[in-house]
């Protein structure tokens, strides 16, 4: 884990030397046979098998250049390795594959990934933009948990045992650890879009920091679909998919029915076609959601509160009989 | 206006392959702890409170009332509080009261989350299947009528005030006002109670959840913000209440059956 | 992956559907027609489609990622917009004066003009789309101040700008229910037997299948070039894909020597190497330091500054709460003054073990402060790095961060030097010159976005005839596209990108000298052979190393047009520094440099840079502490007594008046004065005293 403390190594910094790439054999010790249970039906299997590519691979991986020497040392003790269970298939069917490398101080499952894919499997297949958080793509299963890859540091995760990583369940697999996440957009196509009252005299709209406040946490929303993806209404019952938004887009629904400035009602859609009954408030959504937005507290309550508003109050119903005579 | 009309349905796909291992879950973590012990936490409680609500004996000893029996109604009632039920009414008067408590905390969207987990299995835990293969959630009969949760908060409202009632009640001792350790015991219960019921997510929604533009409702909005500081903690009023008021009738059963004897401070 | 229902095989399920097929070499390719196709989905891309949409075009949309993915998403500071909600003062002369100057004049006048006049219609425009910008108290947008800017002026949420908008415009296009292409990748633009432009090739990222675009117009919006070099905040998907596109197509670019690298980028730990440290880091009191634990930056003053800044670390930590009686913190000196000094601290032996320096608010702030701060700097190293930044210093070093440099357009209508081409956003040039401000890339998106689509609509309305699709050049684009996964041997592509972003990082980086850029030219030559015969292993389907195959030739040539250009321009002037040219050179100040394809030959030309007229260049010429009369007369004169040197200052490195008479009543005028007359005189001094307000934040 902290062979390049050594400062003495880690200071060769790229940045600086002019010289050609480290052509370390940083990761030698990919394990040929690594592979875990054979032959599971159709996987594509030679492709991108540990030992076809793992030789030219190892130079100057994204990952060795930093610290040649990490990775140089590193790969002669096994005592710092660390086993990634990768999920590797399609369509037609998959496996865990197993992949050894040096682990590095630092690295988040996504880094390990990059490494595996430069120097053992060219075409491991992992959906990832910015690597920062903040776009929300690289989302995994990683030890059965619904994350972000680039979020989740290899240090806190258990060293003793293999690291699992899987793609999202909920939707269908394209290939590795990358999903057909259609479903959400699909969703997105039948939110009514935001309908803002008129402009001020001025020209402005006006609205207190207050009014936004909540608007503003289901804003930071990342489309990482974890919170779609760890929902067991359409996890573990895909016949509710065309029925049922999911927490994603019920956050979208509620950034709308609380903006300060829409015009639009959209209760009775929410109850009657986007499903918001079939949400029984479990808060996996919460739990697993990166940007730390109480979906389940701040979005579905407050819209189920305000379909019973709507269609389940008595008074309300009443009221709203009274108030459409005069 | 609803848009429901103007919807367009985009058509779903559905039934792809997906990817991973046809397992239950990949976790391998004690992820069974917490819905077991939440099954151990509520089936305690259910067991204790239907045995002490039915046992209708060892109630009250003044000026200490269960909050079980709280308020009591009937006209069988040790402690004649409000007895606006007839003779006729023969069992217990705690059957009359509980079930309004009891259908707040069942309606409530914290035990909901709770025992769909533990005790349903849908799901037991985030990222672990379900226990069955469909699933319908609240979207009909009887789970539907989850949605009156509101209306067992307005009895939550009425029975906090007889607590705090009770409260009171519990320094008037027969020989003047004083200080007992029940009296701080059902102070509490009555505190524990209350934050239970006001960090409601219904209390939170018919204050200010309902406004759109705060800055037009400014009262509404500063009672939303202070409900909106209780209710992160709801879970924990939850438990706790749960917890004190079976203690608290505890309490009150052993003192009014002479097994201890309460503590006088002034 | 987008879109309704399923189509043909090639089309991943949710794709828009065909209308027609090409038969070709590689069999029956399903063929899109369409009037405006834009390619990319940023800020800059999806406010194009919608324009076009709203101007009546059939458009849709392509895009490398899922919809919302875009490398906007990491724009934090704000989107600038002279609304003057925080300061009346400011007005769109001023921030067209400060995008100049910021830019070393070497802008395109117009776009800066047309930039500073049409941002804040366009933030009014996406507040009416849904966005939720941070507040004032009487309601109105709130403006922050940013660097370089003379006025608080950026909209802003949080620090989560880019976010923001691009949601909006992501779900205003999804309302617009304009197609969008996910995940899928165009290798190279179509023309006709007499050169026009006809449409695009492309492959779905998931199958690896083939999909044919005809288009009337194409806009590029595929932004920029980070992935190029070792450290960079730019994600994966900065390959230069429009630069390229466009240059293959015979357009020109321009200004591709100007890149933009940020001093605080984080070295270590590996998992967040290149990752943006905002400068508001050390504008809220942190100090970069060596290893010998000295505030290195007071070693590196140059002179054109020494008069504003503070020479002990008592007055500078003063500065902090007492901006009149003491001068700014040099850790706040412009972006490539700290840029150069940390290359040359750690050149020197004194840099932290991993490269960097270090950059120090933990024992200089207490932990409640930085948390209310800095929030997401101390989540994201917390939660990325397991750094916590209350506790420890930040490892830090430069980090390639936007081009200046693209494609070169037309100011109004964004169309590049060929044909039914159009481009904006980062992948076109001109707004920014040398040197670009924060803030000023998210309101250029959203301005130049909407012009492309506008432009690119009114042509294919304009254009008559269906674009005849030449069937030989997809062969011909398919079959190379297929040749990697062909070759039994080879090198593997991940090996090829890595060196060439070692060759940029370290030969063409922060401080570039002539015999480096020679071997630089050399070995990226050399990598363009080894690229020839790339090999990649497995299939077609979501295949990351073939992507990465077919993506290195882009990233190579326009790597190549910046090496090239950086080679000519023999000065140093905004993003682009020479250690053998350190100066700024007044004749340079008259030319642009472009750069087109002969043939696989880079050309690089220079073009006599564009004079603004004399009212805009007026502008330019009165520095504002000297003639108070620069934007708005009375208005600034009363900013600048009363406004500036309080709040404004305070927040900005750069823009503050106070600073700016020395350097330029006594710096430069004479000796600029005699080499370019007129504008050019107004325009020098502010190059290098702009510096100060120049290359502030991120986007």
């Amino acid at each position: 884990m902290t062979t390049a403390d050594n400062p003495e190594q880690a200071q060769e910094q790229p940045s600086t030397a002019i010289g050609t790439s480290p052509l370390s054999q940083a990761t030698a010790s990919a394990s040929p046979g690594a592979s875990g249970s054979p032959g599971a039906s159709g996987s594509p299997g030679a492709s991108g098998s540990p030992g076809a590519s793992g030789s030219p691979g190892a130079s100057g991986s994204p990952g060795a250049s930093g610290s040649p020497g990490a990775s140089t040392g590193g790969s002669s003790t096994t005592s710092s390795d660390v086993v990634m269970r990768i999920w590797r298939g399609d369509s037609v069917g998959g496996e865990f594959r197993e992949y050894r490398l040096p682990s590095q101080p630092g690295e988040v499952v996504l880094d390990v990934v990059h490494r595996i894919q430069a120097t053992q499997a060219n075409d491991l297949a992992v959906r990832w933009n910015c690597k920062a958080g903040k776009c929300g793509s690289c989302s995994a299963e990683i030890n059965g948990r619904p994350r972000l890859m680039c979020m989740t540091q290899m240090a806190h995760l258990p060293a003793d045992e293999p690291v699992t990583v899987a793609p999202m369940r909920t939707f269908p697999i394209i290939r590795d650890l990358v999903t057909d996440v259609a479903f959400n957009y699909e969703m997105a196509r039948r939110v009514p879009p935001f309908k803002p009252r008129p402009r001020e005299a001025d020209g402005t709209h006006r609205m207190a920091q207050r009014d936004v406040d909540r608007v503003q946490e289901f804003h930071r929303c990342i489309e990482c679909f974890l919170c779609q993806d760890v929902c067991h209404v359409i996890r573990d019952h895909e016949e509710n998919k065309p029925s049922y938004a999911g927490p994603r887009l019920l956050v979208r629904y509620a950034s709308l029915e609380m903006h300060p400035l829409d015009t639009d009602d959209r209760r009775s859609l929410l109850r009657e076609q986007m499903g918001i009954g079939y949400c029984n408030i479990t808060k996996c959504c919460t739990e697993v959601c990166p940007e730390h937005i109480k979906i389940t507290d701040n979005a579905i309550i407050p819209l189920k509160e305000r379909v019973v508003d709507r269609s389940y109050d008595p008074l309300g119903w009443v009221g709203r009989k009274i108030s459409r005579r005069s | 206006m609803s848009t429901i009309e103007e919807t367009q349905v985009t058509p779903v796909t559905i039934g792809g392959t997906r990817g991973g291992p046809k397992v239950r879950t990949l976790r391998k973590d004690r992820w069974w702890l917490a819905p077991v012990a939440t099954v151990a936490g509520l089936s305690t409680f259910v067991a204790y409170s239907a045995w002490a609500a039915f046992v209708n004996s060892d109630y009250y000893h003044a000026p200490y009332l269960s909050p079980f029996y709280s308020p009591c109604v009937a006209s069988n009632c040790v402690y004649q509080q409000l007895p606006i039920i007839g003779t006729w009414w023969r069992i217990s008067p705690a059957i009359i009261v509980l079930v309004f408590p009891l259908g707040f905390r069942l309606t409530c969207y914290y035990y909901r989350k709770a025992y769909y987990r533990s005790f349903w299995w849908a799901p037991p835990a985030c990222g672990v299947s379900d226990a069955r293969s469909r699933y319908t959630g609240e979207t009909r009969f009887p789970l539907i009528w989850q949605n009156i949760h509101r209306w067992f908060f307005y009895f939550g409202v009425i029975f906090v005030v007889f607590l705090g009632i009770d409260a009171v009640h519990a320094f008037d001792f027969p020989n003047g006002w004083g200080m007992g350790l029940g009296s701080l015991i059902l102070t509490l219960d009555f505190v524990l109670l209350g934050l239970y019921t006001f960090s409601c997510h219904a209390c939170r929604h018919l204050c200010g959840g309902q406004v759109d533009q705060f800055s037009k409702h400014p009262i509404r909005y500063r009672a939303w913000r202070t409900v909106s500081k209780l209710n992160p903690n709801h879970q924990l009023f939850a438990w706790l209440s749960l917890f004190w008021v079976a203690f608290t009738d505890l309490y009150v059963r052993l003192v009014a059956s002479g097994a201890i004897r309460d503590p006088r401070f002034f | 992956m987008a879109g309704s229902s399923a189509g043909s095989m090639s089309s991943p399920p949710g794709a828009p559907q065909a209308t027609a097929s090409i038969t070709t070499a590689a069999g029956e390719l399903p063929l899109h027609d369409y009037d405006v196709l834009v390619i990319g989905a940023g800020g800059s891309g999806l406010r194009a489609a919608i324009e076009a949409h709203i101007q009546g075009a059939r458009t849709a949309i392509v895009c490398k990622s899922l919809l919302g993915k875009a490398h906007t998403v990491m724009a934090e500071g704000g989107i600038a917009a002279a609304m003057g909600n925080v300061y009346p003062q400011d007005n769109w002369k001023v921030h067209f004066r400060d995008t100049m100057r910021g830019g070393k004049f070497l802008n395109n006048w117009r776009m800066a003009e047309l930039h500073a006049k049409e941002s804040p219609d366009r933030v009014q425009e996406l507040e009416e789309w849904g966005a939720v910008f941070d507040r004032t108290p009487d309601g109105r947008i709130l403006q922050r101040d940013f660097g370089g800017h003379r006025y608080a002026r950026l909209a802003h949420v949080g620090d989560h700008t880019g976010l923001e908008m691009i949601r909006t415009l992501q779900e205003k296009a999804t309302a617009e229910q304009i197609p969008v292409f996910m995940e899928c990748s165009i290798r190279t633009l179509l023309k006709d037997a007499n050169g026009q432009l006809t449409g695009a090739l492309g492959y779905w990222r998931a199958s690896g299948e083939f999909i044919v675009f005809r288009a009337k117009a194409i806009v590029l919006a595929t932004g920029g070039i980070g992935r190029a070099f070792q450290f960079t905040t730019n994600s994966w998907e900065s390959t230069a894909d429009g630069q390229s596109l466009a240059l293959r197509a015979g357009a020109d670019l321009m200004d591709m020597e100007f890149f933009q690298f940020h001093p605080t980028g984080m070295v270590w730990p590996v998992s967040v190497r290149g990752l943006l440290v905002t400068e508001g880091v050390r504008g809220d009191g942190g100090t970069l330091k060596n290893s010998e634990g000295r505030r290195f930056m007071f070693d590196y003053v140059p002179e054109m500054f020494r008069a504003e800044t503070a020479d002990t670390e008592e007055e500078a930590d003063r500065w902090y709460t007492d901006k009149v009686n003491a001068r700014r913190t040099p850790d706040l000196l412009p972006r490539d003054e700290v840029a150069r000094a940390i290359n040359s601290e750690v050149k020197a032996g004194r840099g932290s073990p991993h490269g960097g320096v270090y950059l120090d608010i933990a024992s200089r702030r207490s932990p409640e402060y930085i948390k209310r701060r800095l929030p997401s700097m101390y989540s994201q190293f917390m939660e990325l790095a397991g750094v916590d930044i209350t506790k420890e210093p930040m490892e830090v070093g430069p980090t390639s961060h936007y081009a200046m440099g693209g494609i070169k357009v037309d100011a109004d209508t964004a169309a590049c030097t060929i044909p039914a081409l159009f481009s904006s956003g980062e992948a076109a040039a001109g707004l920014h010159g040398a040197n670009r401000l924060g803030g000023n890339s998210l309101s250029d998106l959203v301005v130049f976005g909407r012009r492309a689509g506008l432009a690119a609509a009114e042509y294919a309305k304009g254009r008559t005839g269906t674009p005849e699709i030449e069937r030989g050049q997809i062969d011909a684009a398919v079959a190379a596209a297929l040749e990697p996964l062909e070759r039994d041997q080879g090198e593997g592509p991940y090996e090829l990108h890595q060196e060439l972003r070692e060759t940029m990082q370290s030969l063409v980086g922060i401080i570039r000298t002539g015999h480096e850029l020679e071997e630089a030219l050399e070995r990226l030559g050399k990598l363009r052979e080894h690229a020839k015969h790339v090999k990649v292993t497995g299939g077609r389907k979501y295949n990351p190393g073939w992507h990465l195959a077919m993506d290195l030739p882009s990233l190579l040539s326009v790597a190549e047009c910046v090496t090239r250009s950086a080679l000519v321009r023999r000065e140093s002037r905004g993003g682009h520094t020479r250690d053998d040219f350190p100066k700024t050179d007044p004749e340079f100040a008259k030319v642009n440099h472009v750069t087109s394809l002969d043939g696989d030959t880079v050309i690089v030309r220079a073009e006599p840079h564009l004079q603004p007229p004399p009212e805009l260049a007026a502008l330019l010429a009165d520095d504002p502490p000297a003639g108070s009369s620069t934007a708005t007369g009375s208005g600034t004169g009363s900013a600048t007594a009363g406004g500036n040197p309080g709040a404004t200052a305070g927040e900005n490195p750069g823009a503050t008046a106070g600073e700016n008479p020395g350097s330029t009543a006594g710096g430069n005028p004479g000796s600029t004065a005699g080499g370019n007359p007129g504008s050019t005189a107004g325009g020098n001094p502010g190059s290098t005293a702009g510096e100060s307000g120049s290359k502030e934040e991120n986007r």
